[in-house]
């Protein structure tokens, strides 16, 4: 029973669900809303069940002085302290605000913004003209940065941006199309799989 | 050590300074540069133009702060046009951290333009799981958002009158970080043929391609370079347009930077081929 009514559950949703993107009958939406609404509430669920497992997991880094248990204080205190000014203040008060505005929002941004340095460290080492292949890749990422900006424009009496176009809507569009279908198969495949009770790794191994 | 290998081994710390500077030129001389308008950023803007006064757009804010300095410039410049033509938004943030990036927005552009919550736009705010919010938006809006974001019930806002689910929007731009973009394909172009136009960042872009070429989407703005071209076109700068400069420069340092590895590279290879 433990096994078998997940995968019946799994099977009859599965197969209504898809029924109904064919069948433009009114009962089908209802069951359709439906299906959306219950979603959205075991959805809820299974972000307690996420929180719950981040507690866990920091709580017990800190009871046992595991590496960086520091690092856990601040995020269960991060954890509590913005969840309850968010639900005590509403997300409208003050304090909430001055949270996301003055620590959040700098936080962030200084975070990606480092980027640049990194990508700037990687590109040197990593564009090196090695091999044919190492060639392409080094001269598709010149054509495509100095593409992209300005200035790759004006230096290039506009070929840059031309040459950036090609690559972009031709090899790339390509490569991408090919892997989009191959992960859109991938992934019809797999979902019959599961409705169909041959795939049974979502239950756990008990 | 060589001065090839040199030129192959440079401290990174070297490169992490000299970007820095790179990045502080145009901030100590500022000096801007034209931008070019590509025809996926035409297109979203030319969508917008056309748009008469009283249509309904849904505007997606699906980004995080982490992602403001290429996003923000594009949405604000969507925004202002919208509000300029009289055009009525429908906005939601589906990101984590979106709600306060749209409320940013939203108090920033409506101020300037003499907007009001619910009569000329309604701020619908946050739920989990984006996938299944666009779905059920496009049954109703209400089924996810019987209130706004400032708690009001659906029914009793003006704007929203008489406004069930996509149908009633002329299109949706969704300006975001992350797989929402691939949501709003899916789910909200694929499933409910809602015209849809996406902003995205520069290293996002390369990706949504195939949606362009397909007509999935109607429209792409890649990162920094696409809002600046929105900026221009909508003759709305802020910060798109100033930071091209910045982008120039640091180019230009990363460009510089690949060129002396390969040169060193070539000459330590020839060295070693001469013996």
């Amino acid at each position: 029973m433990k096994r078998q009514l997940p995968i019946a559950i799994t099977f009859i949703l599965g197969f209504v669900l898809t029924l109904q993107y064919f069948i433009p009958h009114r009962s089908f939406e209802i069951v359709y809303e439906v299906t959306n609404i219950w979603l959205q509430i075991i959805g809820f669920f299974a972000m307690i069940l996420g929180i719950l497992s981040l507690v866990m997991l920091h709580w017990d880094k800190i009871q046992y002085k595991k590496t960086n248990w520091g690092y856990s204080i601040v995020t269960l205190v991060s954890l509590v302290g913005i969840t309850l000014v968010g639900v005590i203040g509403t997300e409208e008060s003050p304090a909430f605000n001055w949270l996301y505005n003055y620590i959040l929002a700098p936080i962030s941004a200084t975070m990606f913004a480092l980027l640049a340095f990194f990508i700037a460290s990687a590109a040197y080492r990593a564009f090196r003209a090695r091999t044919i292949i190492a060639t392409i890749l080094l001269l598709a990422a010149i054509i495509v940065m100095m593409g992209r900006v300005p200035i790759g424009s004006i230096i290039s009496f506009g070929i840059f941006p031309k040459l950036s176009d090609i690559l972009l809507n031709y090899p790339n569009v390509a490569a991408k199309r090919a892997i989009l279908m191959g992960v859109g198969l991938g992934a019809a495949a797999t979902g019959l799989k599961v409705m169909l009770g041959i795939e049974r790794s979502y239950m756990g191994s008990d | 050590m060589t001065i090839y290998e040199k030129m192959m081994n440079i401290d990174r710390r070297w490169i992490y300074l000299i970007v820095g500077f790179a990045v502080l030129v145009p901030a100590i001389f500022p000096f801007t540069v034209p931008v070019a308008i590509t025809p996926e950023v035409r297109s979203v803007y030319k969508f917008v133009e056309e748009l008469k006064p009283g249509d309904y757009l849904f505007l997606g804010i699906d980004y995080d702060p982490s992602t403001m300095a290429e996003l923000h410039p594009m949405s604000k410049a969507i925004m202002a046009q919208c509000f300029k033509k009289d055009v009525k938004l429908i906005i939601t943030a589906l990101s984590q951290n979106g709600p306060g990036m749209a409320e940013q927005l939203i108090n920033e552009i409506s101020t300037k333009y003499d907007k009001k919550n619910h009569i000329d736009y309604c701020f619908l705010g946050y739920k989990p799981y984006p996938g299944i919010t666009i779905l059920n938006m496009g049954v109703n809006f209400k089924l996810t958002f019987p209130n706004d974001y400032y708690k009001v019930p659906l029914d009793s806002i003006p704007v929203m009158r008489g406004i069930r689910n996509y149908t009633d929007c002329k299109g949706v731009i969704d300006v975001c970080a992350g797989n929402i973009a691939d949501m709003w394909i899916g789910f909200g172009n694929g499933r409910y043929g809602v015209p849809l136009a996406l902003g995205v960042t520069g290293v996002m872009a390369a990706d949504y391609y195939p949606y362009l070429q397909s007509g999935q989407i109607f429209g792409l703005m890649p990162g920094m370079k696409g809002a600046a071209e929105y900026e221009t076109l909508a003759d709305y700068k802020t910060t798109g347009i100033k930071s091209m400069a910045y982008q120039t420069t640091s180019h230009i340092i990363i460009l510089m930077f690949i060129i002396i590895s390969n040169i060193g590279f070539f000459l330590s290879r020839k060295k070693a081929k001469l013996g």
